[in-house]
């Protein structure tokens, strides 16, 4: 409860007092992202069941080996649980200073296994089976809900989660650069845009732009410089960080790519690039988050996991359950949390894939529950129907 | 843009009823017309104002020329140089089920490929054609609306396209696009109960809203819930759950077959119903998936029979008080304003349900309405009619030969083309669109449209040229109607412009020009 408090401390203020603390000195408000990762990653190789014979028996080509047994072997996180060994250097660092927690057979009650059919539904985040509202997405709901945060969506498109009657902005970080309107210009429109209903958004839409470039002003000079500057979800993350740090509470950020039907590699290959990359981000945005990381918390989701047999392709067709990161300075983390079982055969949902034991809207809700203390009547407003489950995971 | 005193008041306060004042052809009752306000007109009703259709409805009369865009001639052609773009695209000069037979084989031998790389190599290259056949889709979008001489039949296709959403990146919709549009584009000045069947029947839709999977036994409510939630009812229409239960059991069977009919067996089908098997192209009805039993959809009771139960809901449906009233609703915030007059409304949806879905003699209800006129100079453009109004305007009667940077401002926008994934469509709303982000983003449209450096004359390829084409903005709209009606600080700002390129960019950028 005290730990909540401290982490949430500016949270009921209003947003203009958030914004200019911003600007002044670090503030103490709680920051949250989360990262979508589209596709359906293949979570049984990124928290491997080392523990199960069944896994083994399935996966003749793409498991990941046991502990111990080679070199590029799975890292152990607990005795049945083991992390795919391209996160040694990025996230078992963060696991092991008890940062970050795995939730596994999380997921959402949506059976359709199609990417966009769940990805919908887990972003609307309102329940199946009824009339659903497409302009009202989870994210938003929370940021009207806690008010006094400052949200922004880090890609091209406001994702289906930040849709809603909260005012939320996007800004892609792969197309960040200097702005082409120069001072003079900027000036002249917003002189024409004075007298009218416009003239807000045009003098905040400067001032964001303006502001974004003072936070990667570093970064800018740096690469200016010839040094070397990371790429792809690394860079975007380090980007992302500072963005955070100064200025932003509630972030998004979507990461593509995951969905191995074919040659999905093992301890190596294609995913294991993959994540290897998303590893080096998140590590990435937790530094570059500095000391505001303690009051961070990230959530890493896909909407479904994929299947428990490796397919006639030596990938993975799409599943169901799946399993969560969440990551931030005040996680009480290093273990694998909420509701498991053994995988075996018979324990499989629908003879083929992972079980939801841990329905992902009562998970966030628990969460979001802890971050911001929320009353369970706000949390209802954020996931109706869903009453949140606390993991203690905060 | 401008036409006097109205701007100013539009763009200080956000609303009130201000405009042209003269009585007029299209008998405004109180006052506010539109006879004598042929920009006003045509920067609603168009995708933007240009100098030759200027001329052209200041030379017809402004009466003239809506009834003629109510009423399109079929023979009105595009630009030469543009059909020839347009002649050239394979959406065009491939039928959907041939095209569909050849991705459906190119896919199953990239899957029967046994090395991992080479698989994935043959399955991008697959994915590379689906993105090309989108974007082809449109590309021919974008150059009809320039440069089309039916610029209501242009917008009504977009509005129309919206309103029957489908989303590209599902499945194979990206191969279906084209054929899509141009089945809505037949019907988008007809009457609505074609439209509810050519989006009915169409292999995108069923694909997009998955009845192609729904079935006796494995019944999928997708489809059933939005067609009555957002294509024809509506969400305060009066239906229940249990109406979309019963829908859902009378689109069973309906889906879609891309096997090419030439090369593969017809499906086995119990004999008793073999003769109901219904083959059009991709469109199948398939007996053996169907639900046969009696339904009751809104207290009416469908036999189960077979195909016509189809015809006998859209029948149901399109004649609905509630769907009249839904469509009239929607196209009012299209063409009048966010939130229009009950009124109103109330006219278009008893001409609606009195000629039995006319489209164009609703839609002259709402242009014929004192609102309408009223209204016009006031209306906040979204990204489609920001992008291409702007370009309308800059390249009026020079071609633009490269419309991915229009594509790439829409998706910077938010806007872009088939890309809105969930069936509500993209939202008609200011309040929607007028975000600090999206200013910022605008303005920096204006600007590589206003220096002439925005590649739309680049030509694609392996050696690109660029034929310089400075845009023409400082024309006769400009200089006999739109100065009129610039407000004094968009005025004073413009006399400040340091460059014929930054006046450009200024005037782009002008709270006037944001404005239809």
């Amino acid at each position: 409860m005290n730990r909540r408090q401290v982490i949430c401390s500016l949270a009921t203020l209003p947003w203009a007092s958030v914004r200019m603390q911003a600007f002044a000195a670090p503030a103490s408000g709680c920051k949250f992202l989360l990262v979508f990762l589209r596709g359906g990653l293949d979570t049984a190789s990124v928290v491997v069941p080392v523990g199960s014979e069944f896994y083994y028996r399935v996966r003749p080509n793409i498991a990941i080996p046991a502990p111990g047994s080679q070199s590029d072997a799975a890292l152990p996180l607990d005795g049945y649980w083991g992390l795919h060994p391209a996160l040694r250097d990025s996230l078992l660092p963060l696991y092991e200073q008890k940062q970050m927690a795995f939730v596994v057979f999380t997921g959402t009650d949506d059976v359709s296994r199609s990417h966009f059919e769940t990805q919908d539904s887990i972003e609307l985040g309102q329940g199946l089976g009824t009339s659903r509202d497409f302009g009202s997405g989870f994210l938003n709901r929370l940021a009207s809900v806690v008010g006094g945060v400052n949200p922004i969506a880090f890609t091209e498109q406001l994702p289906l989660c930040m849709r809603g009657e909260h005012h939320i902005g996007n800004i892609a970080l792969q197309s960040v650069s200097r702005p082409a309107i120069d001072a003079h210009q900027r000036d002249l429109i917003a002189s024409m845009y004075a007298p009218t209903r416009f003239s807000v958004p045009v003098g905040e839409g400067f001032a964001v732009r303006e502001e974004i470039m003072r936070d990667l002003a570093d970064e800018m000079d740096t690469s200016g410089r010839g040094a070397v500057s990371s790429k792809g979800f690394e860079r975007d993350a380090q980007r992302m960080g500072k963005l955070m740090s100064e200025s932003f509470d509630l972030g998004f950020i979507d990461v593509g790519g995951w969905d191995t039907h074919v040659g999905q590699g093992a301890a190596k290959g294609y995913l294991a690039t993959r994540l290897e990359e998303l590893g080096r981000g998140l590590a990435a945005f937790a530094a570059a988050m500095g000391p505001r990381w303690r009051d961070t918390t990230v959530v890493v989701m896909s909407e479904f996991g994929r299947t428990m047999r490796e397919n006639g392709n030596r990938g993975t067709d799409h599943g169901h359950g799946t399993t969560y990161f969440v990551i931030g300075g005040a996680v009480r983390g290093g273990r694998v949390a909420g509701e498991q079982q053994q995988i075996t055969e018979a324990g499989l949902f629908q003879k083929r894939d992972l079980p939801v034991l841990n329905e992902y809207r009562a998970l966030l809700g628990g969460l979001f529950g802890r971050l911001y203390g929320l009353r369970p009547e706000q949390l209802e407003r954020v996931f109706p129907g869903a009453p949140a489950r606390d993991l203690q995971l905060l | 843009m401008g036409v006097g005193a109205g701007l100013l008041a539009a763009c200080a306060s956000g609303s009130g009823a201000t405009g042209a004042h003269a009585p007029s052809a299209l008998q405004g009752q109180k006052g506010a017309s539109t006879g004598d306000d042929p920009v006003g007109v045509l920067d609603r009703l168009s995708w933007g104002v240009t100098t030759s259709a200027y001329r052209l409805v200041r030379t017809q009369g402004v009466s003239h020329w809506v009834t003629d865009q109510l009423q399109p001639d079929e023979q009105a052609a595009l630009p030469p140089s543009v059909q020839e773009q347009i002649a050239a695209m394979t959406i065009e000069r491939t039928a959907l089920p041939e095209l569909i037979y050849a991705l459906e084989a190119q896919r199953k031998s990239a899957d029967e490929i046994a090395d991992d790389a080479a698989k994935k190599a043959a399955q991008h290259d697959y994915q590379l054609e689906l993105n090309r056949l989108a974007r082809e889709a449109a590309t021919r979008e974008l150059l009809r609306d320039l440069y089309s001489p039916k610029q209501l039949q242009e917008q009504m296709t977009w509005f129309w396209m919206n309103h029957f959403n489908v989303y590209q990146h599902k499945h194979m919709v990206r191969a279906m696009l084209g054929d899509y549009e141009r089945e809505l584009r037949a019907h988008a000045l007809g009457t609505f109960r074609e439209l509810l069947a050519a989006s009915a029947r169409h292999p995108a839709m069923l694909m997009y809203l998955d009845n192609a999977q729904n079935a006796l036994g494995h019944i999928n409510e997708n489809y059933a819930r939005e067609l009555l939630e957002l294509h024809t009812l509506g969400v305060d229409g009066g239906y229940t759950q249990r109406d979309v239960q019963e829908l859902a059991r009378v689109l069973t069977g309906f889906g879609i077959n891309k096997n090419d009919p030439t090369r593969t067996e017809p499906p086995r089908l119990r004999h008793a119903l073999a003769s109901q098997y219904v083959r059009n192209g991709l469109f199948e009805f398939n007996p053996n998936r169907h639900d046969y039993g009696d339904k009751v959809v809104l207290g009416q009771t469908i036999r189960g029979r077979g195909p016509v139960e189809l015809d006998e809901v859209l029948d149901l449906l399109s004649r609905h008080p509630a769907t009249a009233r839904n469509v009239s609703r929607k196209l009012a915030r299209f063409l009048v304003a966010d939130e229009p007059p009950a009124h109103l409304v109330a006219a278009m949806q008893q001409e609606f349900l009195r000629t039995d879905g006319n489209i164009p003699a609703t839609l002259r209800v709402a242009f014929e309405s004192p609102e309408f006129a009223a209204s016009l100079h006031q209306k906040f453009k979204d990204p489609m009619h920001f992008v291409v109004s702007a370009v309308r305007l800059a390249y009026d009667g020079k071609p633009v030969m490269n419309a991915n940077p229009m594509i790439n401002w829409l998706n910077r926008l938010g806007e872009a083309p088939f890309n809105h994934q969930t069936p509500d469509g993209y939202s008609l709303a200011e309040s929607a669109w007028d975000g600090p982000g999206q200013m910022a983003v605008r303005f920096e449209i204006a600007k590589a449209i206003g220096y002439g450096s925005a590649g739309l004359f680049k030509s694609e390829g392996p050696n690109p040229s660029e034929k310089p084409a400075f845009p023409q903005l400082a024309n006769a709209v400009y200089y006999e109607n739109t100065q009129q009606g610039l407000a004094a600080a968009t005025r004073q700002a413009m006399d400040q412009a340091a460059s014929p390129q930054e006046w450009n960019l200024l005037l782009l950028s002008s709270p006037e020009f944001m404005l239809r």
